[in-house]
């Protein structure tokens, strides 16, 4: 589904992504964590197409076409989703406006026409029961006076009504309280099937208990430093970042 | 396209076109004194330039025709059809038309009027002379401005709305301001309208120009009297399209505990100056003055505004909102006003300004001149790009770059159109602000 070879990217001249390479299967979901400042951020923002990161080596593939060529909504449309770490407010643009326009650019990019109002609305209220998220929101404007983990069920609940093939979700745990976590987990993992792959970018391991990763990758200055089972991020929150950084040591030093 | 011509032909040949039409054949004028004080007036304060403050962003010179022909001396084609055509739809309103600055009762609703008094000036002159004597060119003084002078000057005949005291009108009043030129002429109207007291009404002026009409220049001055506990709903589009260019001179005069809102929404045209000036002469009066204007291609739109708290306890809010594309300028110049005795004054005012390309501009200037103590005044003005995270989010989502901003531009408009009333206006104006933005 998704390969990155020798992924370098840097923001305003300062080189985050220093030879990343990841390779995640149709199916399978892949954990990513690292601590503050290893690029985990600036991968989710590159592989969703934001226009300030600049790719200065590596390729990109998603299903077999060079990601890199696609605009950000191509890159929706193909079936990529992301999750972001700080959703976005959008006073003004009511929250089904924005959802339906939404379904409709990527229904028309699969050649299907628009779905007709009744059928979204009902598609919108079914899949926000999926996070226990108040039909009241739906009235809203997109995010607007959601708490922070509002918002996030809010990612969540986007990402079931587009039904992505590829989702990514930046740091979607963090601060979250235990029950809002485990609501975010568990439309997770209702979605999780063959057809479809996740990458989920966190810092602590927590959420990795409830949705439980194929594989753990460890970011670590811009590189993928170990790769392992989902035991791995049990023996990271055991032993904690430094461990890897003593471990990779000399590899860093280059 | 407006051609550059000489300012001094204009205000040479309006003086001359003055002079002329005040030849001495003895016959009575109406307004006569009106008349010759503006005339006056206009003489010793000629045409401004941007050296002038108030027209610091508005090169309003450029805008003027060469020829001071008067346009009201056009035929009349405008049809019975071509009004009902206008109509907004789903709006049962009383439909008032003026035709090139001049009322044309046969083309209006005039029909069971009730208590409701709608007639031209001159006649109003006549049937309601003491209400004249004590509220017409009393608002908008001369002196102050070249173009109320210039307006004053010229044969004053527009519509003359009279609300007696205690009269709540159910009906919307439309008043249809329409332009049909064969050759290029200066359009200019006056209007006055009285509210009386307890009185409720909503107004709602339109602007368009039948397709295919020469260049305009329209100079339009409405004195708007709010008497008191009255609460009264104002609106104004301008929508003539880009070879019309309008100076237009809303000047509104508040008594006590009156609640009077005016909202002009500026779409298609040429130079567009908009001055909407609001005596708060009352206590605890309410004053909301609002704008939203879309400007494209060369255009250039410049809303003054001027609220004057002259006495204690009233709120006066104002919001403008710009989105300008292309070439075009967008300004905003807001002077709030609070004298010495009107403590207790809240006056809000927010003027957002949109740019969407390197060669479009827009200016925002507010004024706070306070001599009272106790208020609570705050401005807020910000002009810039559209927030490239939202619309990278938009994006994301899959939605396109240009869908994207027109969701953007919308929901930034809508702050200023989900405050007008009436649904059918709204979504009208939803409707036109849709084609507007791409």
């Amino acid at each position: 589904m998704l390969t990155i070879t020798n992924l370098h990217a840097s923001v305003e001249d300062h080189k985050i992504l220093k030879g990343l390479s990841l390779e995640v299967k149709r199916g399978e979901t892949h954990a990513i964590m690292g601590p503050n400042g290893s690029g985990k951020s600036t991968l989710a923002s590159v592989l969703a197409g934001k226009e300030d990161y600049e790719i200065t080596e590596g390729t990109i593939t998603f299903k077999g076409e060079d990601l890199t060529e696609m605009a950000p909504e191509e890159r929706a449309r193909e079936g990529l989703f992301l999750a972001f770490q700080y959703p976005i407010e959008l006073p003004g643009v009511s929250t089904m406006q924005f959802l339906k326009t939404a379904v409709n650019s990527i229904r028309k990019h699969r050649g299907q026409g628009d779905m007709n109002v009744a059928e979204f609305l009902k598609l919108m209220r079914e899949k926000a029961d999926f996070v226990n998220l108040d039909h009241e929101l739906m009235q809203r404007s997109v995010n607007e006076g959601f708490s922070g983990g509002e918002k996030k069920r809010a990612e969540i609940f986007q990402m079931a009504i587009l039904d992505p093939q590829l989702a990514i979700l930046d740091e979607t745990d963090s601060g979250l309280d235990i029950d809002a976590l485990r609501i975010v987990a568990d439309g997770v993992n209702k979605m999780r099937s063959d057809e479809r792959s996740f990458i989920i970018i966190t810092h602590y391991q927590r959420l990795l208990n409830y949705v439980v990763p194929d594989f753990v990758h460890i970011l670590l200055d811009g590189r993928i430093v170990k790769s392992g089972g989902p035991e791995l991020a049990l023996e990271l929150e055991k032993k904690g970042y430094d461990w890897i950084k003593e471990e990779s040591g000399e590899a860093i030093v280059a | 396209m407006l051609t550059l011509k000489p300012t001094s032909d204009f205000y040479n040949r309006a003086l001359q076109e003055y002079d002329r039409v005040f030849s001495g054949d003895g016959a009575p004028r109406p307004f006569a004194d009106l008349r010759l004080r503006g005339r006056d007036a206009f003489q010793a304060l000629g045409i401004p330039t941007k050296k002038h403050e108030e027209w610091k962003y508005t090169d309003i010179r450029r805008a003027l025709p060469g020829d001071v022909s008067f346009a009201n001396q056009c035929e009349l084609r405008i049809t019975r059809d071509d009004v009902a055509s206008h109509a907004i739809p789903g709006l049962d309103a009383r439909t008032v038309v003026v035709v090139n600055g001049v009322f044309e009762p046969a083309l209006s609703d005039l029909d069971d009027l009730g208590e409701i008094v709608i007639t031209s000036l001159r006649e109003a002159k006549v049937t309601h002379v003491a209400l004249l004597q004590e509220h017409f060119g009393h608002y908008a003084e001369v002196n102050d401005s070249s173009f109320v002078a210039l307006n004053s000057a010229f044969d004053l005949d527009g519509v003359f709305l009279y609300v007696p005291n205690g009269v709540i009108v159910e009906q919307p009043i439309r008043i249809l301001h329409a332009i049909d030129l064969d050759k290029e002429a200066i359009v200019q109207s006056r209007h006055l309208f009285v509210f009386g007291k307890n009185s409720q009404a909503r107004v709602i002026e339109t602007h368009y120009a039948r397709t295919g009409s020469a260049n305009s220049f329209g100079n339009h001055v409405t004195e708007i009297v709010v008497g008191e506990d009255a609460v009264i709903d104002h609106y104004r589009v301008e929508d003539e399209g880009d070879n019309a260019a309008q100076v237009n001179t809303t000047q509104v005069y508040q008594q006590d505990r009156s609640v009077f809102s005016t909202t002009t929404f500026t779409f298609a045209s040429g130079l567009v100056r908009n001055n909407v000036n609001v005596v708060v002469d009352g206590e605890h009066c309410e004053s909301i003055l609002n704008g939203l204007y879309i400007a494209r291609g060369d255009q250039h739109v410049d809303n003054h505004t001027l609220v004057d708290h002259a006495k204690p306890g009233c709120t006066s809010s104002e919001l403008y909102k710009g989105i300008i594309y292309d070439r075009a300028t967008g300004v905003f110049n807001g002077k709030v006003l609070v004298r010495r005795a009107a403590q207790q004054t809240n006056a809000y005012q927010q003027s957002q300004g949109v740019v969407l390309s390197d060669d479009a501009d827009h200016y925002s200037k507010p004024e706070l001149e306070i001599y009272a103590d106790d208020v609570k005044c705050s401005h807020g003005s910000t002009t810039g790009e559209i927030d490239p995270d939202a619309l990278f989010y938009c994006r994301a989502r899959g939605i396109s770059f240009e869908d994207a901003r027109s969701l953007l531009l919308y929901a930034f408009a809508h702050d200023v159109v989900r405050q007008v009333k009436l649904e059918p206006l709204r979504d009208w104006l939803n409707t036109r602000i849709d084609e507007r933005l791409d």
